[in-house]
């Protein structure tokens, strides 16, 4: 009970190496405290995906008896019968959400980037309204200008066919803004001018000097759009009725609906979502160090 | 010439699918269809006005909707946030080990589609396959009720903050990595702890990329679908117009009530788009009030 100490204060004027080792050996304290955070939060976010690839192994049987997280028997039995669901379906569905995120996200990012570089680097009459236009568009819901966007196209005769996932994918107000804050600090104005005196015309130098430059804007702008297609739902759920062109997403929203009437779609189910996370696991664990997520942050200074 | 070449192709598609789409979507939403003749009824469109709006806002499902949306909401995005921002902190200490197996592992449910983690947990989650319950059982408690009543909401907020914590942190992080190193080089020297520093000079410091995702994350939820559709078949807690899309794709694909659909939308989109800008508008206010 030190609470009335008549000693003095020792001076904290100067500090002395002794003083620097009771901080750092308090620090240790704390050190292990981060650590176990850090473990906690990635254990919560695992624990699904281990649950997913341990269902994957077991028999219809064995899915609603045994431990959950008890292996089974049944993985090859599962495999087979999802590859084997309604004449391969399954790898249809694959193909089809990597033709809507590939070809749509490398249409969107080619957009993007050259809208993005000619707001950023252009003095034009309208610049301004139309990247506050832009802007807007990123407050407004993709998902609720689904609906809409069905009415349109089906006047268009295009809903039920590829491009009716596949156009509106490639507009997205959130690339060309992100692109436009990469050209504005990637892109040195001296360089173009450079260019310019040298004669070269304003496409050639989108081509030649631009394009190098942006690469590291164009690979987080790809992959967030990507991984925003390759994950959207209720686009293709609303635009699509054939089977045959449905994405993953749709495909086993559709076999697990299915399942609550037939429980034996409950095992393809779940094989299906176990398959379908490697692909994008693969991309995410190999991709992740040419992200520039800096700037969607705003840690980009422009 | 130039920039209006370059712009073009994304005005051209921002025209067509947002612009067209959403006057469109107004246009319709004035309208309403007519069955005309007893027997063999024509179906016409005929022009109401703001109908079709009064109907929207005076339907108590449509705003039941938004409640169960609020409630959803206050659980998962001031949990995914003030989760994220912690393991963002923890990653940016300098004592914690294993930092990029942490990272990752947090990072991985982001690239995992609503409808494959809305299946993951949802069996996660039903009585006979529930890990949680099968432990529950054996310790004589009984099953967790985790699709039913009140607890339907925690569990769909779950699933929205374990999809969305990987995403905020690493952007909340990316923003701690650009504050420069001196700042904290004084703080130390002053007998500043981590923690200390981490809550004075971090939290403010990353304010911006707080508001951001805060603005994201109230956009995801006012955009709910995939996890309560997906959810749907395994209880009978959700009702086809449990949150306002639902409604809306009912309208629209269920009853062919297009004009009907088309204005709930409207609605949905002013909503989203206000809410934002008053978020937006609020924050900015209180940083200049500090600033100056």
């Amino acid at each position: 009970m030190s609470v009335t100490t008549t000693r003095p204060a020792p001076a904290p004027a100067v500090r002395s190496p002794s003083d620097r080792a009771r901080s750092r050996a308090r620090q240790g304290g704390w050190g292990v405290l981060p650590t176990i955070v850090l473990l906690v939060g990635a254990f919560y976010c695992l624990v699904p995906v281990l649950w997913v690839y341990v269902a994957s192994t077991k028999t219809r049987g064995e899915l609603f008896t045994t431990f959950t997280f008890a292996p089974g028997t049944g993985l090859g039995e599962n495999l087979t019968a999802l590859f084997a669901y309604e004449g391969g379906q399954y790898l249809l569905w694959c193909l089809n959400s990597l033709i809507y995120s590939g070809v749509g996200s490398l249409l969107s990012v080619l957009v993007s980037t050259m809208a993005g570089y000619g707001l950023a680097k252009y003095e034009f009459r309208g610049r301004s309204f139309l990247f506050l236009s832009i802007l807007a568009g990123v407050l407004i819901p993709g998902i609720v200008l689904a609906v809409p966007q069905y009415l349109l196209l089906s006047q268009l005769g295009l809903v039920g066919t590829h491009w009716s996932v596949l156009l509106p994918s490639i507009v997205s107000p959130f690339g060309i803004y992100l692109s436009r804050v990469y050209a504005m600090s990637a892109v040195p104005q001296e360089t173009l001018e450079a260019a310019r005196i040298d004669g070269a015309g304003e496409w050639r130098i989108f081509q030649r000097i631009v394009l190098p430059l942006m690469v590291p804007g164009m690979v987080t702008v790809f992959l967030l759009q990507f991984i925003g297609t390759w994950n959207n739902f209720l686009l293709p759920y609303i635009m699509l009725s054939d089977q045959s062109r449905y994405p993953l997403t749709v495909g086993l929203f559709t076999l697990l609906a299915k399942g609550s009437s037939s429980p034996a779609l409950y095992s393809v189910a779940i094989t299906g979502a176990a398959v379908s996370i490697i692909p994008l696991l693969a991309l995410v664990l190999f991709l992740q160090r040419y992200w520039r997520l800096d700037l969607v942050s705003g840690g980009l200074k422009g | 010439m130039a920039p209006y070449l370059f712009t073009a192709p994304a005005v051209i598609l921002y025209v067509a699918f947002m612009l067209v789409p959403v006057g469109y979507a107004v246009w319709l939403s004035l309208r309403a269809y007519r069955i005309e003749g007893a027997l063999l009824g024509r179906k016409t469109e005929v022009f109401v006005g703001l109908d079709n709006y009064v109907a929207v806002l005076t339907n108590p499902e449509f705003a039941a909707g938004f409640g169960r949306l609020a409630v959803y909401g206050v659980i998962a995005v001031p949990l995914t946030l003030g989760l994220a921002l912690l393991f963002a902190l923890v990653l940016d200490t300098p004592a914690a080990r294993l930092k990029r197996f942490g990272r990752t592992a947090i990072f991985i449910p982001y690239a995992v589609p609503g409808v494959v983690a809305a299946l993951l947990w949802g069996f996660m989650y039903l009585p006979s396959t529930s890990p949680f319950s099968y432990v529950t059982r054996a310790l004589g408690l009984g099953t967790i009720p985790f699709l039913d009543g009140p607890g339907l909401f925690g569990s769909l907020a779950n699933i929205a903050i374990w999809g969305g914590v990987g995403f905020n942190m690493i952007i909340i992080y990316t923003s701690l990595r650009s504050i420069p190193g001196e700042i904290y080089e004084s703080a130390r020297l002053d007998g500043a702890g981590e923690v200390q520093i981490a809550l004075r000079i971090k939290v403010p410091l990353v304010v911006p990329a707080l508001v951001l995702t805060g603005v994201f994350s109230l956009i995801g939820t006012l955009q709910l679908y995939s996890e309560p559709a997906t959810l749907q078949p395994m209880t009978s807690a959700i009702s086809n117009t449990w949150v306002p899309l639902m409604t809306i794709y009912r309208d629209a694909f269920g009853t062919d009530d297009l004009p009907q659909a088309a204005a709930a939308s409207t609605v949905l989109a002013v909503g989203t788009v206000l809410v934002s800008v008053v978020i937006l508008r609020i924050v900015n206010r209180k940083r200049m009030g500090v600033e100056r």
